[in-house]
């Protein structure tokens, strides 16, 4: 052990085959550095999201308050919510998906590296190209599900635009990171690796990536035909013409719907990882887990109504769709009770990270009820566009995904950096975020129940909603204290933490068989997979140590030299055309043709240079692995 | 998949007895991520249907006739591309390359005439903003028109490619089935978008 109390060098990240420095960063097709820019990218915009709700918080503190105008409010909740759905939970599912699952399957890469990168600078620029807009014109306004007709001229400024394109360019990149997850988890499975002794975090990304796939492209359809409406004068979404503005919502919800899985689902995932290391125990259930989050994923396509139930369907469309809504709480509700059976009876260890996911089971499980509630139609018409379903949405997405996703910052953090995160910063991170959220959240049921409505800038003081919207203001600055705490903790832990060793929690799948951080190659040789927990099975049954399946190699003949792995070269193409797509991004956002179209041309010069760009690869030597060293 | 036999890159990054290799595996996902996207398109195109004609509806400006060669044009393409890949699939370079030629060639004609008839029907006055007919006619076949434009472009790559190469092996006869998968697929949709906005819209 004594080397791992060595500083942990950044080179250590590093393909031999990469340039130093920030050029090595920019052109990698290392899923590790890749998962690692994917968190970073989505810290930076959770700034932003947190401060743009913060600002909101300030607003409606008291009422008739004058802090914020009217305009400015629609910004900042519209931004907020594209920016926390978009460009928060998704790269950092993304990045933990990224860095965790090539790990967990026994791959030394993704099936497709490249394509890999491109996910990557295509969703970070789409949030760039959507930030933009503050300072070219006002950001968007009409909302995060932007609805027609007020996504539409005269109701809006040129912020609108800059939703289209924006989410166009990073819609793209969700699809390719679909794309190349599902590949790789189909493809690259070490050997043994059967389908149902796969991780759950494999599962659901699985399903993530299916709905990634299928339900990106109503995204796209939408976009484009409201970058025709906006931009050539069509009326498709137009009543006065005879559009239909509720096909925009149609369209937006058969994406929206199973979006709001995609958030969840990596979850679901990170939670039945963490609740079995600590609980010492198998996952409880783990083929229903898996029939689960089939039955999830399947039924997320047949809901997406529920989000219309006002719109007057009549009864017998809102009556199908509340009841498959309803439906989807069954298979859920497996997955609650399969974590819960799964702690009933283990072992217990309230590291940080157990403490998130514990509280994540409770916060999600109230998000859910409040969901059955809503989907409830007759109901829903008394709680639609409510304070209540703020709460609602808060609770599965921060209570939910971001709980979770705070769980894998410390559940995995040791396996990125090879250093523990502070316990003691971590149970104020915990408590602050923990009390904070509540404190924030929950009066927004009562808020809505008292008629508040959603997305207003201010209220009456006579409406018996001053009390809880200042409580729920102060609780802010508590959940803005626990942000901090954690970030003040990744910040210390980066150079102070403990060394974590390969396997700190005592772990049960193959990303702790590996050293912390991981080599470059990820596994000297390719593990051989003997049951479900592959790790855990050598811990009782073997030696500790994985079975080789090829020492570096051998197996691949003359293709090898011994001792050696190879992996693919890096690449500026997926950065060049991202870049390209941009530039012509930005050229049909301010109206120049020649500079959208010469954007178009360099992306397919990109993408030509790609096709037929043989990747040589490298080279790496291996060094053995013998257990503990860093 | 067409030979075990793989060049180092690919094998590295692939284990043994895949059924289905990357780039395939991964197209056809792509492929089905564009079913939803026409989907989305054509579910656009018949909920607009009969709202908003104007003065120029499918009824005064399709050409059955002219729109069924467009079709045999196209669904000819389809078949060379096949004896295209067939050709490739025997290690004939040179025969492959004759039957990506006649692909090209269709597809260009296919495209000719689709840039006719939509300035025809410009110049009869049916312009993007017209009517709600005009508009979600010019998107659904507008952008099936791009992907064929897409197809050509990647054809002509390919045939270049194909001086170019010495031989072909696994990693590079993918590109070209990738291509064909492509291409056969356009095919599929303009089927579906000749029998919906073609044949419909002058029955009705």
């Amino acid at each position: 052990m004594a080397a791992v109390s060595e500083r942990v060098h950044p080179r250590q990240y590093a393909r031999p085959g990469e340039q130093p420095g920030l050029w090595g960063w920019l052109t990698t097709v290392d899923h590790k550095r890749i998962g690692i820019m994917y968190m970073l990218a989505a810290c930076v915009f959770l700034f932003f999201g947190g401060a743009e709700a913060f600002l909101m918080r300030l607003q409606l503190a008291v009422p008739n308050n004058t802090l914020i105008s009217a305009s400015t409010f629609n910004e900042l909740f519209t931004m907020h919510g594209l920016t926390m759905i978009f460009f928060v939970v998704m790269p950092l599912s993304s990045g933990f998906m990224n860095y965790v699952l090539p790990l967990q399957i026994g791959a030394r890469d993704v099936a497709f590296p490249r394509l890999n990168t491109l996910g990557l600078w295509l969703t970070i620029g789409g949030g760039l190209i959507l930030y933009t807009s503050w300072f070219m014109g006002g950001a968007p306004d009409a909302g995060w599900f932007n609805y027609a007709p007020l996504n539409s001229p005269p109701y809006t400024g040129t912020g609108i635009d800059f939703y289209v394109v924006g989410l166009m360019v990073a819609g793209l990149g969700s699809l390719m990171t679909g794309i190349n997850f599902l590949t790789t988890i189909v493809n690259m499975r070490a050997p043994g690796m059967h389908p149902m002794r796969l991780p759950m975090f494999v599962w659901t990304t699985v399903l993530t990536s299916l709905l990634l796939i299928f339900a990106m492209p109503a995204l796209t359809a939408d976009l484009i035909l409201l970058f025709f409406d906006r931009f050539f004068g069509t009326g498709f979404f137009n009543p006065a013409v005879g559009g239909n503005a509720l096909l925009w919502q149609q369209l937006f919800w058969i994406f929206g719907h199973p979006e709001v899985y995609i958030l969840i689902m990596p979850a679901f995932g990170i939670i039945s990882e963490v609740i079995p290391v600590f609980s010492r125990k198998p996952l409880f259930g783990y083929s229903s887990m898996v029939f689960a989050v089939m039955a999830i994923g399947f039924m997320s396509f047949m809901v997406w109504s529920h989000h219309m139930f006002t719109v007057g369907y009549g009864p017998l469309v809102n009556s199908v769709f509340a009841i498959t809504s309803m439906l989807i709480s069954v298979p859920t509700g497996v997955k609650i009770f399969n974590w819960l059976a799964t702690m009933w009876g283990g072992r217990i260890r309230f590291t940080t990270a157990m403490m998130f996911a514990t509280a994540f089971i409770a916060t999600f499980t109230i998000g859910g009820f409040s969901g059955v509630m809503l989907a409830s139609a007759p109901a829903d018409l008394q709680y639609n566009d409510s304070y209540f379903v703020v709460a609602h949405i808060h609770y599965v997405l921060v209570g939910g995904a971001l709980m979770a996703l705070f769980a894998a910052g410390y559940y995995w953090y040791p396996k990125i950096t090879g250093r523990l995160l502070s316990e003691s910063l971590g149970k104020w991170n915990f408590w602050l975020l923990f009390i904070g959220f509540n404190v924030t959240f929950f009066p927004m049921h009562f808020l809505g129940l008292l008629g508040m409505p959603r997305r207003v800038f201010t209220y009456a003081p006579n409406l018996g909603l001053n009390t809880w919207n200042y409580v729920a203001t102060l609780g802010v600055f508590v959940l803005a204290a626990g942000f901090v705490m954690y970030l003040v903790n990744l910040l210390w832990a980066w150079k102070n933490g403990a060394p974590a060793g390969n396997d700190p929690w005592d772990a049960r799948t193959l990303e702790w068989s590996t050293t912390s951080p991981p080599p470059a190659y990820d596994f000297a040789s390719i593990p051989l997979v003997r049951g479900r927990d592959p790790f855990w099975v050598e811990k009782t049954t073997g030696n500790g140590q994985m079975i080789p399946v090829d020492t570096a190699g051998a197996d691949e003949g003359d293709a090898h030299h011994a001792g050696k792995v190879h992996v693919p070269a890096p690449s500026a193409l997926p950065l060049c055309l991202t870049l390209a797509l941009v530039v012509a991004g930005y050229g049909s956002l301010l109206r120049i043709w020649i500079i959208a179209v010469i954007g178009i041309l360099a992306m397919f010069f990109c993408l030509f240079r790609w096709m037929f760009d043989k990747d040589p690869g490298e080279m790496l030597d291996v060094v053995p692995t013998g257990g503990e060293h860093a | 998949m067409s030979s075990h036999v793989m060049d180092v890159p690919a094998a590295a990054h692939e284990h043994h007895g895949l059924i289905i290799e990357n780039q395939r595996l991964g197209f056809w996902m792509f492929l089905g991520s564009e079913c939803v996207f026409f989907a989305s398109l054509i579910g656009t195109y018949l909920a607009l249907h009969g709202r908003d004609i104007g003065n120029l509806g499918p009824r005064q400006l399709f050409d059955i006739p002219y729109a069924s060669i467009l079709t045999f044009v196209l669904l000819s393409s389809s078949l060379t591309m096949g004896l295209g890949v067939a050709a490739m699939g025997r290690g004939e370079v040179r025969t492959m390359r004759r039957w990506l030629y006649a692909t090209l060639g269709l597809g260009l004609v296919f495209l000719g005439m689709q840039v006719n008839e939509f300035s025809t029907y410009w110049r009869a006055g049916l312009h993007m903003n017209s009517s709600l007919f005009s508009a979600s006619f010019y998107t659904l076949v507008g952008f099936h028109g791009l992907h064929v434009t897409f197809g050509v472009a990647w054809i002509i790559a390919l045939i270049v490619y194909s001086y170019r190469a010495k031989g072909l092996d696994a990693s590079q006869t993918v590109r070209f089935e990738t291509a064909a998968l492509y291409w056969h697929f356009v095919d599929v949709v303009w089927i579906l978008i000749f029998s919906v906005v073609y044949l419909v819209g002058v029955l009705q």
